[in-house]
């Protein structure tokens, strides 16, 4: 995804994320924050809003909220505060939802992203906690639409940056890699299709080298990374043609139409809601010790930055192939026990991004916040990358012997030498298929001789076909070559 | 005292306990009481006969194994209808939750089940506690024993009228800014605001949330006292329960007030006040300093100030509250095609007057552009009234003003000007906002026989204190012997 051209305009774009966390419990009840479940059975009084309930902290929310902070460079306060946002609408149980607002958990952080070959820091304004809401369903029961409250009392963290980013690669880039951090510290499992990771975008486009800021919009309702990518790309867009028309944009809410592919008006300024925001009186205001924080702190993983920058160092890896193995933690753990099983880096790390990752998005593994059953153990693969190297076996065979790995606890050298599945290297022994394929392909030899060097790969595909794949490919153009030049 | 219905709750508790009386006669009485008197007063807006007469079936059996069901034991109390009670009808006296039953018990009508208490119903009110009056209630208006033709005080006019008249020998309501200590000084029974958090919020109908609290209305103090001991207390589900200790109040009850400094706040004997309540008042005040306390003129700058804050933070806090009587989950609904219609008609006519002026003004209050001018001033000026009673209780033990400025007025007499209803509140408004705890209890009589209160305030936590100069005073006086005329 590219950002259109702007005719000495500037994208300015800025993203809230709603990332849901994966506690057990809801924020302010004991309920199962489990995602799906039989409408309304993750519910109880407080949840559904019933009269006379009470709020009461998740503590493990705070310290999610704090791992967040923490990994982002944040402040975390020392006493900050909910907050009641006030609407109407039918899946808000109280018509108010707790969340923070003039004092949130934290504020000023900053992450890099790793685009088109440059590393960029993008501001964070703010994190804070807040509770979602429930579920409308429409047209499932005639006129009438239900709500399913399970989803009422989820914990969120909303995270929301500085308008530092100015382009769709760079969009793109916050979000993954903002999506990683929070994988990395196993608090949101990051699935953008089922909701656990929603983003809003703030849009504006100004004059290059304006340091003021244009009229922004902002963009709801994208639900995968494309859409925030496309959404963003077409607003651009939308926004530079208005003012090349000599329009006046105006400050709203856009949706964005997946269908259609392009944004559409939601409300203006004039209608943006007026939430009422004030402090929330059922709950004291919350303190964070210092203590509280350096034990979230000894508990962080090594962060995506950190590790792709070691990668990259140790293992001598370009920062593309260290930024791609080290973009999901459990991928990059994967990498490191192949490697300290004796793969070399550079091999493994190839074997881990062509035919590990393939593997993975194919039958969609990547939906897990932790991938548990691999297509083959780190040991495996890593004893293949050694097989390959020390020549044992030819790169096809290591490949399908993939499948075969699977599921079992198998060696995969035990299991080359168990199935006489070893590279064929010895002249000799090649010598006779070789005289056998060019008996029978005589056009083709012809062919050669006369100066169609092209032929010779077929020739080869011929030679390894007759010895069921085993062969070493190289052994057997030396051979061919040999055998022709008679 | 020779009915049933006129024991004190320690009396009627002891003799069950004792197998003098049975829980089921008790009970019986208190039911055949309400059957003969309610029709008159109102006091009642569900009777709880069935379930009644079970639980005290169920404590006899208990005595006769030989267990003691606690302090209550098989004493019938009444509970106001803003308080939730499990299967039993909970209509917060307003037509939008006329059949809600709720799921659950409030903490404290669980805490008082728990010591042996027998429910007999659920006490009339103005509609969410917001009023003076009970007369904003959408089942009709209490009236007073002592004159039928007048008004209870409000808004937990049923429960100072049910104890009054004998109905049951103690009830709960609740006082967000003298709605337990105005109906009690209005009926000539002993009624406790607590401090903020001493007592469990939970399963009370939420009216304004930094300022409600559950307090006991009996016939004498210690009576108070024992109630107050079973239901105060930390409670896990309200986080603004304060973790501390509950000590024995009806212990400290030792009947001397000797040594004790008692501050009387000059702002709180005003131009307009009833000449009878202030001679009543200032007769109590020369009691007590014969009893051996030292009385201190002391002073509460900003008193005048206090109804406006009050009307502030209640109002933008009850708008907040009462969002979630949408129609949408349970209560009234009044069902329209479109969303917006259905809210609308919904709370047209599920809500009376007086609760539609408060939503009104708190909506206001907390609009974008007012924020500042309105909520945050009151709350500025919130900590400034604080500060008051915190400089006046820094020398004194405790201070003693009168309850309200008149006694009880007709039926009528103010429901067309609520600026008017709003100043019966005016000494006792301001302890909510300091979050305080405080006393009414009897001090005598105007010349048409209408009962006048006196107000103890004391320090936070320091309920006990203000119970011993109550209790007392009590002692040296006869007015809480009177019983009205029914």
């Amino acid at each position: 995804m590219t950002t259109p051209a702007l005719d000495g305009l500037e994208a300015v774009i800025g993203l809230e994320v709603h990332a849901e966390l994966l506690t057990r419990s809801k924020i302010f009840c004991g309920c199962s924050a489990e995602f799906g479940g039989a409408p309304n059975t993750n519910v109880c009084p407080v949840c559904l809003g019933m009269p006379g309930v009470l709020p009461v902290l998740n503590r493990r929310v705070v310290e999610f909220a704090i791992r967040a902070g923490l990994a982002t460079q944040c402040a975390i306060a020392p006493r900050s505060r909910f907050a009641r946002k006030n609407y109407f609408y039918p899946d808000l149980s109280k018509g108010y939802q707790i969340s923070m607002y003039e004092l949130p958990i934290c504020t000023g952080g900053h992450l890099e992203i790793f685009t088109e070959g440059e590393t960029r820091r993008i501001g964070l304004t703010r994190i804070h906690m807040e509770e979602d809401t429930g579920k409308n369903i429409h047209d499932a029961h005639g006129d009438a639409s239900l709500v399913d409250f399970n989803r009422s009392g989820v914990p969120l963290l909303e995270i929301v940056s500085e308008p530092d980013m100015r382009s769709v690669p760079e969009a793109g880039a916050y979000l993954r890699t903002l999506r990683s951090i929070l994988q990395y510290l196993e608090i949101c499992d990051g699935n953008m299709e089922e909701g656990s990771f929603r983003c809003d975008a703030n849009v504006s486009v100004r004059p290059r080298g304006s340091t003021a800021f244009g009229t922004k919009v902002e963009i709801k309702n994208m639900n995968s990374f494309r859409a925030v990518e496309k959404a963003i790309t077409y607003e651009l867009g939308r926004q530079a043609e208005a003012l090349g028309r000599g329009e006046r944009l105006v400050q709203e809410t856009r949706l964005w139409d997946a269908d259609r592919e392009e944004t559409r008006s939601m409300r203006s300024k004039e209608h943006a809601h007026d939430y009422r925001y004030f402090p929330e009186p059922d709950l004291l205001p919350l303190v964070v010790d210092q203590p509280w924080v350096d034990a979230v702190r000894a508990t962080l993983p090594e962060l995506p930055t950190a590790r792709r920058e070691r990668f990259a160092r140790d293992h001598q890896l370009s920062t593309y192939d260290a930024d791609v193995l080290t973009q999901r933690k459990d991928v990059a753990d994967y990498f490191e026990a192949g490697v300290a099983a004796g793969a070399p880096a550079k091999e493994m790390a190839n074997w881990v991004m062509t035919e590990l990752l393939r593997i993975v998005r194919e039958e969609k593994l990547d939906r897990a916040l932790v991938i548990r059953e691999w297509p083959v153990t780190p040991l495996q693969l890593a004893g293949l990358v050694k097989l390959v190297e020390a020549g044992t076996v030819n790169r096809n065979t290591a490949k399908a012997l993939i499948p075969r790995l699977r599921g079992t606890a198998r060696d995969p050298g035990e299991l080359v030498a168990a199935e006489g599945l070893a590279q064929v290297s010895d002249r000799s022994a090649l010598e006779a298929a070789v005289a056998d394929v060019l008996a029978k392909n005589a056009s083709q030899v012809a062919e050669f001789r006369a100066g169609k060097e092209r032929v010779l790969g077929f020739l080869v595909g011929q030679v390894m076909k007759a010895t069921g794949g085993k062969a070493n490919p190289q052994v057997v153009q030396e051979v061919l070559r040999a055998a022709l030049a008679r | 005292m020779s009915a049933l219905h006129e024991l004190s709750l320690r009396d009627a508790a002891e003799r069950v306990r004792r197998r003098q009386v049975s829980a089921v006669d008790l009970t019986r009485a208190a039911l055949g009481r309400i059957a003969a008197v309610d029709p008159a007063i109102g006091a009642f807006v569900t009777a709880n006969e069935v379930e009644a007469m079970a639980t005290a079936e169920a404590i006899d059996r208990r005595i006769a194994a030989g267990q003691d069901p606690g302090p209550l034991a098989g004493v019938p109390v009444g509970v106001k209808d803003v308080i939730c009670t499990a299967g039993l009808r909970t209509t917060a006296a307003s037509r939008i939750l006329e059949r809600f039953v709720p799921a659950y018990d409030a903490t404290v009508v669980a805490r008082l089940r728990a010591a042996g208490a027998v429910i007999v119903g659920k006490l009339n009110c103005d509609e969410f506690a917001m009023g003076s009056s009970t007369e904003n209630s959408a089942v009709g208006s209490t009236r007073n024993p002592w004159d039928l033709a007048r008004v209870p005080g409000g808004s937990s006019g049923g429960s100072a009228v049910a104890v009054a008249a004998g109905e049951c020998h103690a009830s709960l309501g609740t006082d967000t800014g003298g709605s337990v200590r105005l109906p009690a000084a209005f009926c000539g029974v002993v009624g406790l605001k607590p401090t903020y958090g001493r007592v469990s919020r939970y399963g009370v109908i939420a009216y304004a949330s930094s300022l409600d609290q559950v307090g006991p209305v009996a016939r004498d103090v210690a009576d108070v006292a024992v109630v107050l001991e079973a239901i105060a207390g930390h409670d896990p589900a309200d986080s603004t329960a304060a973790p501390r200790t509950v000590p024995s109040y009806l212990g400290a009850l030792d009947g001397t007030v000797r040594g004790l400094r008692l501050g009387l706040p000059r702002e709180y004997f005003v131009e307009g006040m009833q000449p009878e309540v202030e001679a009543a008042v200032r007769a109590a005040v020369d009691e007590l300093e014969k009893l051996g306390a030292t009385i201190e003129p002391v002073s509460l700058p900003h008193t005048e100030y206090a109804i406006a804050t009050y009307y502030l933070v209640a109002t933008a806090e009850a708008s907040s509250n009462l969002a979630r009587y949408d129609g949408v989950r349970y209560g009234l609904r009044e069902a329209r095609p479109a969303l917006g219609e259905m809210y609308e008609t919904t709370r047209a006519a599920g809500f009376g007057p007086e609760v539609k002026r408060r939503i009104m003004l708190g909506t206001y209050a907390l609009s974008a552009g007012y924020y500042d001018a309105y909520y945050l001033k009151a709350q500025q000026i919130r900590t400034l009234i604080r500060l008051d009673f915190q400089k006046a209780l820094e020398t004194c033990d405790a201070l003693v003003t009168p309850v309200a400025p008149t006694t009880a007025f007709r039926l009528g007499e103010k429901t067309a000007d609520p600026l008017t209803m709003y100043l019966s509140d005016i000494f006792t408004i301001s302890v909510n906002l300091a979050g305080l705890p405080a006393l009414s209890v009897p001090c005598g009589f105007d010349r048409t026989g209408l009962p006048i209160g006196l107000q103890v305030i004391g320090r936070p936590f320091e309920e006990a204190t203000v119970l011993r100069v109550g209790h007392a005073y009590e002692q040296a006086t006869e007015w809480h012997r009177r019983r009205p005329p029914l």
